[in-house]
């Protein structure tokens, strides 16, 4: 967070443990205790805030959602990295489509990513999200979610391995603090 | 149950119903039964409340599509007797503009199963209470398990960011599906194992 005159830790990684964060945060104290505030650059904060919060909306289509559970379940608990999987788009950040969308959904698809608070984003998960994959040349299957709804990230594979979501999840990480920008 | 069992089993609903039922064959250990038509009902009352065939669930219902023969489909019925522990499959073959008689009123498990066929083949079921389609889009068009439909099809979708709303356009593929695989077993093709490539031959020989 950066500190009134020095910029301590954010832009940036954060500081490793050692003498150097020991003193970052000791000046960070005597800030708070001298003035009883620090000053820190807004779209920071906010960036900080939304990249560790990013709660998913659950769109469970097909076989990927079970990769998908695999993330969310104890050993790549995404919970540490504050992802709580929401049953709601109204309490939601991000979409993560798992599975293939079907014409029939995607209507219902699209309602519900207009459901979701700005700011939004979108994974797409596995070959069929993506593109449509093994069912491109289906008459019933959308060829690719992104006729339906901008996409932020791709994860590809058939299904792509709970290692591959957690990336691509860190990759939009990476994306929000990257853009950098308040408003969407 | 055993095949020679089968067989009597076979021999007893062809004789019984004599008027409706064509044949009754007993092939891999299945009990195939064909049947009339526009009398399948009777058929399958007689099946389910016959002491000796007793087949109380209808386990499946389904159509095949032979576009080159007439009649054009086949509707299948797969039947299970927990009493007897028997299964029997009974088809009746129909036309694209024959009604065939509901099975609802003798097995209410056929309902969902005649909508999934009505919807999939277009066969027309007369008498179920409610042959809407089950799995495909609404308003879609076309029957798409029927072998004359594209695969596919004629509509695809995307959201319309002017008219806030998804809508449906003229299929229109960047690159047309293609068949990559030459070698299938089930095109035909010569398909020699590796290491096995005499087998053909000896067999030839009359070995």
């Amino acid at each position: 967070m950066g500190v009134s005159t020095t910029t301590v830790g954010l832009p940036g990684k954060p500081l490793p443990e050692g003498p150097a964060q020991d003193q970052a945060l000791a000046l960070v104290s005597d800030e708070l205790n001298d003035k009883g505030f620090v000053v820190a650059q807004l779209d920071s904060v906010i960036n900080w805030a939304r990249t560790g919060s990013l709660w998913p909306m659950t769109f469970g289509l097909a076989c990927c959602a079970v990769e998908f559970m695999q993330t969310i379940a104890s050993r790549y608990d995404i919970d540490r990295i504050g992802m709580v999987p929401r049953a709601s788009p109204r309490q939601s950040d991000v979409m993560i489509v798992a599975g293939t969308l079907c014409n029939k959904m995607a209507p219902a698809f699209r309602r519900v990513y207009d459901q979701m608070p700005e700011p939004r984003y979108v994974i797409s998960m596995g070959s069929c999200a993506n593109g449509g994959g093994y069912y491109h040349y289906s008459y019933s299957v959308v060829r690719g979610c992104d006729r339906v709804v901008p996409v932020d990230v791709y994860v590809p594979g058939c299904p792509p391995t709970a290692e591959a979501l957690l990336y691509g999840i860190m990759q939009l990480q990476r994306k929000i603090r990257r853009t950098g920008t308040i408003a969407r | 149950m055993d095949t020679a069992g089968l067989r009597d089993l076979g021999e007893h609903v062809a004789t019984s119903l004599s008027d409706y039922v064509f044949a009754a064959d007993v092939s891999r250990d299945e009990l195939t039964v064909d049947a009339r038509a526009d009398q399948v009902v009777r058929v399958l009352k007689f099946l389910r409340d016959d002491p000796r065939c007793r087949f109380e669930q209808l386990t499946d219902l389904c159509g095949v599509d032979y576009p080159e023969r007439d009649p054009r489909f086949d509707v299948v019925y797969h039947l299970l007797s927990l009493s007897h522990n028997q299964r029997l499959r009974l088809k009746i073959g129909v036309n694209e503009d024959q009604p065939v008689p509901s099975a609802t009123g003798v097995y209410a498990s056929a309902g969902w199963w005649e909508r999934e066929t009505w919807d999939l083949y277009g066969i027309y079921f007369a008498g179920n209470p409610d042959l809407r389609r089950l799995l495909t889009d609404y308003g879609f068009d076309g029957h798409p398990l029927r072998k004359d439909f594209p695969l596919t099809g004629y509509v695809e979708l995307r959201y319309d960011s002017e008219q806030k709303r998804v809508v449906y356009e003229p299929v229109k593929l960047t690159q047309e599906f293609r068949r990559f695989d030459f070698l299938s077993p089930w095109e035909g093709a010569a398909h020699p194992l590796p290491g096995d490539e005499k087998a053909g031959e000896a067999g030839e020989d009359g070995r």
